[in-house]
């Protein structure tokens, strides 16, 4: 008899914690004993996520999704999912907040409510080499829509409807940008996507242009269409051949298809593309910085206003948009600005992909409703802390952003609320950081980025950033002051308010927000000279306990600079000024007898 | 192919929908989909596509194509492939490297069996087609 | 034209729309401090000392490239702000070497004068002095990178108002250096010395090759004869390095000042001017009327303007006027006609000249027809800031000096020889002359309007009775792209050339505003300066070169007339093609 049914059980590391491997014995030994054991085949599978919930079954082709299921559960499981074919109800996760809702509906389970996939909707799903399969999936029926049934400001206010706001980072009204553009009497204008994707740990933006090229392209033509530009401008870091290639195919098949060039499906509406390679300059994602490498020049930011949308390639209104924004709007023509609405908070509409890293057990991109809590993201997608760690807090924004602390695990996510607690949106990447995290350790990191990629065009920046970066190597090892950082908020406030671009301005924050949050850390530094993470090397100290060493040698030798000594059974001794503090001796000895301060 | 009219592709869209759908439900073919983005490709994807082509020519299965997609976003079990066999559950299974991609011809597309421990779960419902 | 209604601190103002609010402070008597900033320029916004608070939004805003918006108002200075400023302030010092007495700006330092101001007693920050090599390798200009303080000035003189991208940003981040294209030295690279940049740096990064030591070297070499010529622009704009008014005209107070400084002979370029006229209206006279060379003339006493067209437009060789520089023309003559009159060999004349300009310093070895006497004819040349300091140490009380006359025979000038120094001046005097020239008879009005004033191209048609004379004048590098091309192409389509005279001037305004003209050169002071050279003019009792009697006498005792052999030899030259990038 051929297998009907198939149980997946969780083998992730917190549900298998939590006796997974048990309910997958209790399961197996169930279906024998009520003799179905031909037809259902019972598989362990990778992390769920949801680990809060866990450990989690489920039952296929059904797609029922039992959770906090114990090895006691296993003969109900079989008897009705299997022999019956019926749900187990009292399993299934029901959001607390619909317990009283009746039935069920795949589409109804909360789980998979938290991820909306907008941005991602055709990411995992279509050949991006493939424009028939953008097709199918209600590919350029935006465009269609644009083109026959709407005029430009019908365009123009279904944006505006929508509320969608730029994700490249501050959250400016799309539609706004669109309408200043518009509104300017020109002969030439001009579309532009910022693919310049620089966050240390972001890569959102890559990640849509290789899954989903043409969803940009038809969203930048249509806000040809709503402003008057017949060009658009792609410019995208060199260091990203694969989005290269692929929208440089998307291109030539949508030339190909009269999807682009002139009178685009007999509409009498012209549009085409270029696409410009970035050098990889983090300063380039600026936009005004952005449009004068285009041109090319120095990637040097100008003052604002006047603003690209009025004034910007060639002296021309420029729409600038980044990937992610571009990819949403396809999906809000079609399904209109109210839908778009819908999904989100109040003024931040709409989801957001975030890049999930660090010490996170699930890594990748997420897609989430504006207003999820970082909690769902980190425990419930992101299935919590690797092994098992304590959550420190999580860096959003990246060398723009700031820390999030445990006490905001459930503040809801979106724009406002992120620069709230002195963090901001930024291009979506999400560092996890756990207890063994030195919070001096990561700013410096931040800084340090931040130093390099000062394009060094004003003083503020050019020289704040350097200055801030001083501090913070002098804090590490021990040589700060309570006057230094004095200094680092005088400096960072100058800064903000000084600096020409954003890059500058949002420099100081990953300093200000953690001197906020854990400016306790910063003075253990400075006053007891010691880094609990142990990652300023210069505070670590490893010694040896004489009464606990035994003489066993491991330590000296694994030393990869020899700076251990002693003889053959008697106790051993670390020399501090030769020893770099690589942590091998301490991670080598059996007896415990090695510290690390 | 020349130039569409509106009419085109309106025509093109409700026939490839018909094909996506088709595969879907009546299912008369078996699709193994490969998550070739940057990351994917980083983590072996090629390597495992080459597996995939490799195990279907070996046993002559005549009824497979093999594809290529985007990023689904499972970073942390790349490289991530989805198979569709008639009968069975669509199944998303992570960290298929060489010997996994062979795995799974043998014992998922040949054996109708899913394979152990690789299993992941498509992280979102599908909204394009809601 | 519209204006706004603002408010700048809560005063109700009333600004023409499209005021920034640094100028809009300005009218309300708020001044907002700057340091890259420079009104010649485009802000540039890089130092982020001007910032300013708009009420209501919680962002400062940069009040040299922020424009005023109907109905707000304007915060230019509270206790934050100031913090904010002062902070800057010290990040900038944080990495400026601070030599403040062995610089070369000590006391006109922008830098300085803010910190002066801000009352900055110590550095709160750690210092991070980057110490580069100086780029001594043009005999005009130093560049001094330890110094730079980033402004971005220099490069975009360079490149905006010379368009010719000597200079440029280089690197990144801290390691951001405005430097010589490609990391040339600043010889190897398309510069043409016309030392904008040190006229436009704020601090002590870029300056002209101080050689002032050599001046006094000469002086106590009792076998030398110093003989000194000083160039028009210097008599409208020195007194400025001694608190006087820009434009006041002090010929008379640096004859004085020269002779008090030991040298031994006081001439001035003025003279020349009247000779090159001379020259280079002959020279006119052969193109347009005996159609003997290339049309449109271009004048050539710019020297950089000769090496900017060496390298830029070498195509237009042709068109130069052979005729030296006043400068040279003064040289050549003092070591040849004024040497055989006072019975002294060349080689014992020690001849200096005082100018507006560093270019200059770069035109007296610029080929061997610079040495027509066997000799150098010019060995040193000065530039005005070089000779202030002299006065100055020499503890010469300027401004009350009794005015002296020139020597004699080389020293008297015309009205037309002083505009010489103004932009459309040489037109000017070249049109008053070359009207006698081709007619004999004289002009009756010798101003010519349309070619003054500070527009960056200016054309007109002289009527020459029924000669139709079609003139262009050009100032400021990047004015004369335009009429360069025009040229241009109507010679590669044989057609009519556009113009058949045309005046170029490196610098804006002028040699009024030359690179070694005293700092705080912006176009209020050139307005000044450039009345000052026109009342010079107009004061004058003889306003035509070719009436000065000391021309009349040079012509009749040594030259003969204008291109004669001896002309030819002492005050001509010609050119060569020069590659952009030497290297």
């Amino acid at each position: 008899m051929a297998v009907k049914n198939y149980i997946l059980v969780c083998g992730g590391t917190a549900c298998e914690s939590s006796k997974a491997t048990e309910i997958f014995n209790a399961l197996t030994s169930e279906a024998e004993a009520q003799g179905v054991a031909d037809e259902v085949q019972i598989v362990k599978t990778g992390c769920f996520g949801f680990c809060e919930k866990g450990p989690i079954v489920k039952i296929l082709p059904e797609e029922a999704f039992y959770v906090q299921v114990v090895p006691e559960d296993a003969k109900e499981i079989i008897s009705e999912s299997i022999v019956k074919g019926r749900m187990v109800k009292r399993l299934l996760y029901v959001d607390e907040k619909e317990q009283n809702k009746d039935g069920f509906d795949i589409e109804n389970i909360k789980f998979y409510q938290k991820q909306v996939r907008i941005v991602l909707r055709n990411c995992g799903f279509i050949d991006p080499e493939k424009i028939d399969e953008y097709i199918a999936r209600e590919g350029y029926a935006a465009l269609e829509k644009v083109l026959f049934d709407m005029s430009p400001d019908d365009v123009i206010n279904e944006l505006k409807e929508s509320g969608l706001r730029g994700r490249g980072g501050a959250g400016f009204p799309t539609w706004m940008k669109w309408n200043f553009s518009k509104q300017v009497v020109s002969d030439q204008k001009y579309i532009v996507c910022n693919a310049d994707e620089g966050d240390p740990g972001a890569y959102m933006d890559r990640s849509t242009l290789e899954g989903d090229p043409h969803s940009v392209l038809e969203a930048m033509t249509i806000a040809g269409y709503a402003v008057g530009a017949d060009k658009g401008v792609i410019y995208i870091r060199a260091e990203y051949p694969l989005a290269i290639e692929r929208l440089e195919i998307a291109i030539a098949q949508a030339r190909d298809y009269g999807l682009l060039g002139n009178d685009i499906l007999g509409s009498g509406f012209n549009f085409d593309f270029e696409i410009r390679l970035g050098a990889g300059a983090f300063v380039c994602g600026e936009e005004t910085a952005l449009l004068r490498s285009i041109e090319g020049g120095r990637g040097m930011p100008t003052p604002k206003p006047p603003f690209p949308a009025v004034e910007g390639l060639w002296g021309k209104p420029t729409v600038i948009n980044n990937v992610e924004t571009w990819a949403n709007i396809p999906m809000i023509i079609i399904k209109g600005g109210e839908w778009f609405r819908s999904i989100g908070t109040e003024r931040s509409s709409g989801t957001k992909v975030f890049a999930l890293t660090g010490k996170i057990a699930n890594s990748g991109l997420v897609e989430v409703p504006m207003g999820t809590t970082l909690r769902e993201i980190v425990f419930d997608i992101g299935g919590g802390i690797k092994d098992g760690k304590a959550f420190k807090a999580v860096q959003t924004g990246g060398p723009s952003g700031g820390v999030i602390t445990s006490e905001f695990l459930d503040t809801p996510i979106d724009f406002d609320q992120l620069t709230a607690i002195g963090s901001m949106m930024g291009s979506g990447g999400m560092i996890v950081m756990d207890e063994d995290d030195c919070i001096v350790n990561i700013t410096k990191f931040y800084q340090d980025f931040c130093v390099d990629e000062s394009c060094g065009k004003c003083a503020p920046c050019r020289i704040g950033t350097r200055k801030l970066y001083d501090i913070l190597d002098k804090i590490s090892k021990g040589k700060g002051t309570h006057k230094d950082l004095e200094n680092l908020e005088v400096i960072g406030n100058a800064m903000k308010k000084a600096a020409l671009c954003g890059l500058g301005q949002t420099a100081p924050n990953p300093i200000l927000s953690t001197l906020k949050y854990f400016r306790e850390e910063y003075l253990e530094h400075i006053d007891q000279k010691i880094c609990k993470a142990g990652k300023c090397k210069d505070l670590v100290q490893f010694t040896i306990d004489p009464e606990k060493c035994i003489g066993c040698t491991v330590c000296a030798r694994k030393c990869p600079v020899k700076c251990i000594s002693g003889e053959r059974k008697l106790p051993h001794l670390i020399d501090q000024a030769e020893c770099t503090k690589c942590g091998e001796c301490f991670a080598s000895c059996k007896f415990g007898a090695i510290s690390k301060r | 192919m020349a130039k569409m009219t509106l009419e085109e592709l309106r025509k093109l869209r409700d026939s490839k929908k018909g094909e996506l759908d088709k595969r879907d439900t009546e299912g008369k073919s078996i699709h193994i989909i490969i998550g070739m983005g940057t990351c994917g490709i980083a983590a072996g994807a090629k390597g495992s596509l080459d597996a995939f082509l490799d195990e279907i020519e070996k046993n002559k299965i005549k009824n497979v194509t093999v594809k290529q997609t985007g990023c689904m976003g499972l970073c942390y079990v790349e490289p991530t492939v989805e198979v569709k066999v008639p009968g069975m559950p669509d199944t998303i299974y992570g960290n298929v490297n060489v010997e996994t991609a062979r795995k799974i011809i043998k014992e998922h597309v040949l054996g109708g069996k899913l394979v152990d421990n690789h299993i992941f779960d498509r992280p979102a419902a599908d909204i394009v087609k809601k | 034209m519209s204006t706004v209604d603002i408010k700048i601190n809560g005063r109700p103002i009333s600004v023409p729309a499209g005021t920034s609010i640094l100028k809009a402070a300005k009218l309300a008597g708020s001044k907002i401090p700057t340091l890259c900033y420079h009104s010649d320029l485009e802000p540039w916004a890089a130092c982020g000392i001007c910032v300013v608070k708009i009420e209501g939004n919680p962002r400062m805003a940069r009040a040299c490239s922020t424009l005023v918006t109907e109905g707000q108002n304007y915060i230019t200075n509270d206790p934050e702000i100031h913090t904010i400023r002062k902070t800057v302030i010290e990040l900038t010092l944080a990495d400026h070497p601070q030599e403040c007495l062995t610089c070369a700006r000590n006391l006109s330092c922008e830098l300085q004068r803010l910190a002066s101001e801000y009352g900055i007693r110590e550095i709160p920050f750690d210092r991070n002095v980057k110490r580069l090599p100086k780029d001594e390798s043009t005999p005009s200009i130093v560049l001094d990178p330890s110094k730079c303080i980033q402004c971005g000035r220099c490069a975009q003189v360079c490149q905006q108002l010379q368009d010719v991208w000597a200079l440029e940003f280089i690197g990144r981040g801290e390691g951001t250096r405005l430097m010589p294209v490609s990391g040339l030295l600043l010889n190897d690279s398309p510069c043409i010395k016309c030392g904008q940049c040190s006229a436009h740096c704020p601090v002590g990064a870029i300056y002209e090759k101080d050689e002032t030591a050599q001046l006094m070297d000469a002086i106590m070499d009792k076998s030398k004869h110093v003989a000194v010529q000083m160039a028009p622009a210097v008599r409208v704009a020195i007194g400025e390095a001694f608190n006087m008014a820009p434009g006041e005209i002090v010929t008379g107070k640096i004859y004085a000042a020269l002779r008090r400084l030991g040298v031994d002979a006081v001439f001035d370029t003025n003279f020349s001017a009247d000779l090159t006229i001379m020259e280079e209206g002959s020279e006119f006279v052969e193109r347009v009327v005996n159609g003997k060379g290339a049309l449109p003339q271009l004048t050539s006493c710019c020297p950089a303007w000769t090496d900017y067209m060496e390298k830029y437009y070498p195509d237009m060789i042709p068109n130069f006027s052979t005729a030296k520089s006043p400068m040279m023309m003064q040289g050549a003559i003092t070591k040849t006609y004024y040497a055989e009159n006072k019975g002294i060999a060349p080689k014992d004349i020690y001849s200096v000249a005082i100018m507006p300009c560093t270019a200059k310093k770069f035109e007296r070895i610029r080929d061997e027809n610079m040495q027509s006497s066997g000799v150098d004819d010019v060995d040193l040349v000065l530039t005005t800031r070089e000779l202030a300091r002299l006065i100055k140490t020499a503890g010469v009380d300027f401004a009350n000096l009794e005015p002296e006359e020139c020597d004699s025979p080389i020293g008297a000038y015309t009205g037309a020889g002083t505009i010489f120094g103004v932009t459309g001046g040489v037109m000017e005097a070249a049109v008053r002359s070359a009207y006698y020239l081709i007619t004999k008879e004289e002009l009756a009005d010798v101003n010519i309007e349309a070619v003054r004033g500070m527009d960056g191209v200016k054309t007109g048609v002289v009527d020459i009775k029924g000669t139709k004379v079609k003139v262009a004048v050009a100032h400021g590098m990047a004015n004369v792209k335009a009429v360069l091309d025009e040229i241009r192409v109507a010679k590669e389509a044989g057609a009519e050339p556009p113009y058949h005279f045309v005046e170029v001037m490196a610098c804006r305004g002028g040699c009024i505003a030359g690179g070694g003209q005293p700092y705080g050169t912006e176009d209020e002071v050139r307005d000044q300066r450039i009345a000052g050279l026109y009342k010079d003019d107009e004061q004058s009792t003889i306003r035509c070169s070719h009436q000065n009697p000391d021309i009349t006498k040079i012509y009749a005792d040594y030259l003969e007339a204008p291109l004669s052999k001896k002309s030819h030899h002492l005050l001509h030259t010609h050119y060569t093609p020069r590659k952009v990038y030497q290297k």
